[in-house]
């Protein structure tokens, strides 16, 4: 198993180093230059205040020069220094790092209980009213866009009942403490976290409905129901835990991208996390930060596919580490 | 809503007498919106709207300007100017500390001039016909000029020219100084908390030199990234001040309406923005002058004030918007004219050649005027492509002159020496940078005029210069001028004395207050 990660990590690196040169030069190729865009919003741009703009972002030295000096940083967990903002890249993530996680995890984390609730019900009982029922209400939140479920959910519970606050992380100026803090927190949350895993919820209502009923004509299953077990039983641990399977791929593959936070979501709810940071520095060419978000990323998925490897192993024995 | 609503819950809730003359109360909290976030809040670093609009509590300059653009006291608490218009002497007010409580003084005055030089674009521009600052003592500054410049007295506000605390500043990189992100001014509010995505609070400055003054004990300013969610965060209640440009125009009239709601379109004077349409005189169809006139014609510019800006603003007549010195009506005129707009495309030999246009991509109010501009100018046969971009991008097709026709508006500052020239005059041509003159207009009689009108004196010289520049740009149509743009701020009628300035929320709050 231990030579198994440390291929797996390995090959990391290299996917990452890939990744770092191919953003760096695709970020460069948008239209748009940083040191104009701040020149402009300073009601002035002249020849000497964008040269020294440019000076200052490193931008007036040669391409290859540039990636060399950023790739460096990396290889020493620098991410660089944001121009615009004034601070180093790194702290810039980690400040919006807790509002990220705490909405995307529990986003993830509904998504994924409701997803495989649903989907196992569905599929138990597959082609009747409930199983349609599901199914419909599952691709009415995939189907409509996230911005405007959210922006219904703040007319409703915010301006139509006033239950919930339709921004932001916490009450600001409330200075709340302990226990009052944490309710006045989950309250702030549960709007942006259910738009969002109810959008991802239907993936894995159809996921696990569609695996589970596969599952179910294999023979191992006629074999359990022959040797005359509960079909609670049967439906768990032999359906369910095989049926698993592509669930945890796909959770994986999702898990890894929750770092990015939630572009829509999080401006629509203005939530401090790191979707919005990436948006504003992609809007602002702030290069170093957006790389920065980037990179943040990619090691996330790269962690998040090695977990997933990992899991598969508990989840069905027969896969061996194959080094 | 309409019009006539409009107006009176602007007249009734404006800058009205009746706030004036109640006394204010002490202590409360406003909270105001702020879009986008500010990238930082040395005001004397990094210079855009949010930034200002923040760190105007923070940080002053050595003078305000009233709504008719007078210089008000503020740091300085007098000036005088030489026979020869060439020394300005100004006397600082005594008492005045830092938030550290370190005095300020006529040094840090010199050294401010000395970093913003380097620092702020604007700043040194504006400075460029200073000879040198001097200070014979500690509350007495002396500036010295080349030649005498009209619009000097117009450069001191805290946005153009902020002081800097010179005990924190000298001898430090300033890039990286510790007090850009904990911002020490002398200003009514003192900085307390930034929680970046969410948002940055301000706190009563005790020691400030107004006795009484700020009323209020703190400031939220909220971070909403979003336009709707900014208009539901004023309607729930959550904020109190949603300054001009917050919400998109079309929710304007409909929060207008809101219980205990009062709007101005006051406080812009001093900016006084003005939009129009770049149009690239160097190539294609709009190299010719009757092209761009059939421009001006085509566009039914009362539509876009009614219908796109919900009746806010006015019809520009030219280069200068009308808050500004030595504005003049007394121009060629170009009413709403498809007739015209055709027989002169016609005159000109325009054949359908393809036109680009970049709307600006600040907002559903931008792209919905760059429709309407699209369709009148497809009215009379001109065959538009539209382009679309973001901000960024945007910018740098316009500063690289690769469009045709492309949406702007730009700050005035109160004197075309300091606001208008730059967009006209042949020597501001300079590819790869965006609001100057990307247009590509030159005119060598413009050039000298805007050289003249800088430096003429006495008044009534820069006047008559000033008038004859604006003639001759309305006849050659350089871009197609659009609206003098309204930001109307929409506030709780609680708050009151919120706007007292040409500056407006800019400005900072010292003479706000709750009426709880």
């Amino acid at each position: 198993m231990l030579s198994f990660v440390a291929q797996r990590v390995v090959k990391g690196v290299i996917v990452l180093l890939a990744i770092v040169v191919l953003n760096f030069f695709l970020i460069r190729l948008a239209p748009g230059d940083p040191a104009v865009v701040m020149a402009g919003e300073a009601g002035a741009s002249d020849q000497v205040f964008v040269q020294q703009l440019r000076e200052k972002f490193g931008l007036d030295k040669p391409l290859p020069e540039q990636l060399f000096i950023y790739v460096k940083g990396i290889a020493t967990l620098d991410l660089g220094f944001s121009f615009r903002q004034q601070a180093p890249v790194s702290k810039l993530i980690l400040e919006r790092l807790p509002a990220t996680l705490l909405l995307t995890l529990t986003a993830f984390a509904i998504s994924l209980a409701l997803g495989v609730l649903f989907g196992t019900f569905a599929a138990r009982f597959a082609g009747t009213f409930l199983d349609t029922a599901i199914t419909i209400f599952a691709l009415i939140f995939y189907a409509m866009p996230i911005f405007w479920v959210a922006l219904m959910g703040i007319l409703l519970f915010s301006v139509a009942v006033d239950w919930l606050p339709s921004f932001g992380y916490e009450t600001v100026g409330a200075n709340l403490t302990g226990l009052a803090h944490l309710i006045d927190v989950a309250k702030h949350l549960i709007m942006p976290a259910m738009t969002l895993g109810l959008f991802f919820m239907a993936t894995y209502t159809r996921m696990t409905r569609a695996s589970m009923l596969e599952v179910k004509r294999l023979d191992f299953v006629k074999t359990a129901r022959a040797k005359g077990l509960p079909d609670a039983v049967i439906q768990r641990r032999h359906v369910l835990r095989n049926a698993l399977l592509p669930v945890v791929t796909l959770a994986g593959v999702h898990a890894g991208t929750l770092i990015g936070g939630a572009v829509i979501t999080e401006t629509v709810f203005a939530w401090p996390g790191i979707g919005r940071l990436m948006y504003d520095a992609l809007l602002q060419r702030d290069y170093n930060l957006l790389l920065g978000v980037f990179v943040t990323c990619s090691v996330m998925v790269l962690i998040f596919n090695l977990i997933t490897d990992l899991v598969y192993r508990l989840v069905d024995p027969r896969i061996e580490f194959a080094a | 809503m309409s019009k006539r609503v409009l107006l009176g819950l602007l007249l009734a809730c404006g800058l009205t007498a009746s706030a004036l003359a109640q006394e204010p109360k002490m202590g409360g909290t406003i909270n105001a919106v702020i879009q986008p976030e500010p990238p930082g809040l040395m005001l004397a670093m990094v210079q855009n709207g949010p930034v200002q609009m923040v760190s105007g509590n923070i940080f002053e300059g050595l003078l305000r300007y009233s709504p008719k653009l007078e210089p008000v006291p503020e740091l300085a608490e007098s000036w005088s100017v030489s026979e020869d218009a060439k020394t300005y002497t100004f006397k600082l007010r005594k008492g005045v500390t830092w938030h550290d409580g370190k005095p300020f003084t006529a040094a840090d005055v010199l050294f401010s001039v000395e970093m913003l030089k380097q620092t702020h674009a604007r700043a040194r521009n504006n400075l460029a016909q200073v000879d040198k600052v001097e200070a014979p003592d500690d509350y007495t500054v002396v500036f010295t000029l080349k030649q005498p410049f009209g619009p000097f007295l117009g450069i001191f506000e805290v946005g153009s020219m902020p002081m800097v605390p010179k005990h924190l500043y000298d001898g430090t990189d300033w890039k990286t100084n510790p007090y850009n992100n904990a911002p020490v001014g002398t200003g009514p509010f003192m900085f307390k908390e930034w929680q970046k995505g969410s948002f940055i609070r301000l706190v009563k400055n005790p020691n400030y030199y107004e006795k009484g003054k700020p009323y209020l004990d703190e400031i939220y300013w909220q971070i909403i990234p979003d336009a709707a969610a900014r208009s539901v965060a004023y309607e729930t209640g959550k904020v109190d001040v949603l300054p001009g440009g917050s919400v998109e125009n079309f929710d304007v009239p409909r929060l207008s309406k809101l219980k205990d709601t009062c709007v101005t379109g006051a406080g812009w004077e001093f900016f006084s923005p003005l939009a129009w349409l770049w149009l690239n005189n160097r190539q294609g169809p709009l190299a010719d002058k009757r092209v761009r006139q059939a421009i001006m014609y085509a566009i039914d510019r009362d539509f876009a004030k009614d219908v796109i800006w919900n009746g806010l603003g006015k019809v520009a007549t030219g280069p200068s918007a009308s808050t500004i010195k030595y504005y003049t009506d007394d121009v060629p005129k170009y009413p709403y004219d498809p007739a015209k707009a055709k027989a002169l495309l016609k005159e000109a030999g325009y054949k359908g050649e393809k036109i680009r246009i970049l709307p600006l991509a600040y907002g559903e109010t931008w792209q919905r005027w760059g429709e309407a501009v699209k369709q009148n100018l497809m009215d009379v046969g001109m065959n538009i492509e539209t382009i679309a971009t973001d901000v960024a991008g945007g910018n740098q097709k316009i500063g690289d002159w690769d469009y045709d026709i492309a949406f702007t508006y730009l700050y005035q500052y109160g004197d075309p020496a300091l606001g208008v020239g730059r967009n006209y005059v042949s020597s501001a041509i300079a590819k790869g940078q965006v609001f100057n003159n990307v247009e590509g207009y030159s005119n060598p009689e413009i050039d000298k005029l805007f050289a003249d009108g800088a430096v003429a004196t006495p008044d009534s010289k820069r006047k008559e210069i000033y008038e004859k520049a604006q003639k001759i740009l309305v006849e050659d149509v350089p871009v197609a001028w659009m609206l003098e743009l309204q930001f109307p701020t929409i506030m709780r009628c609680k708050v009151k004395n919120l706007i007292t300035t040409g500056i407006g929320v800019n400005d900072g709050f010292k003479d706000a207050w709750l009426d709880k």
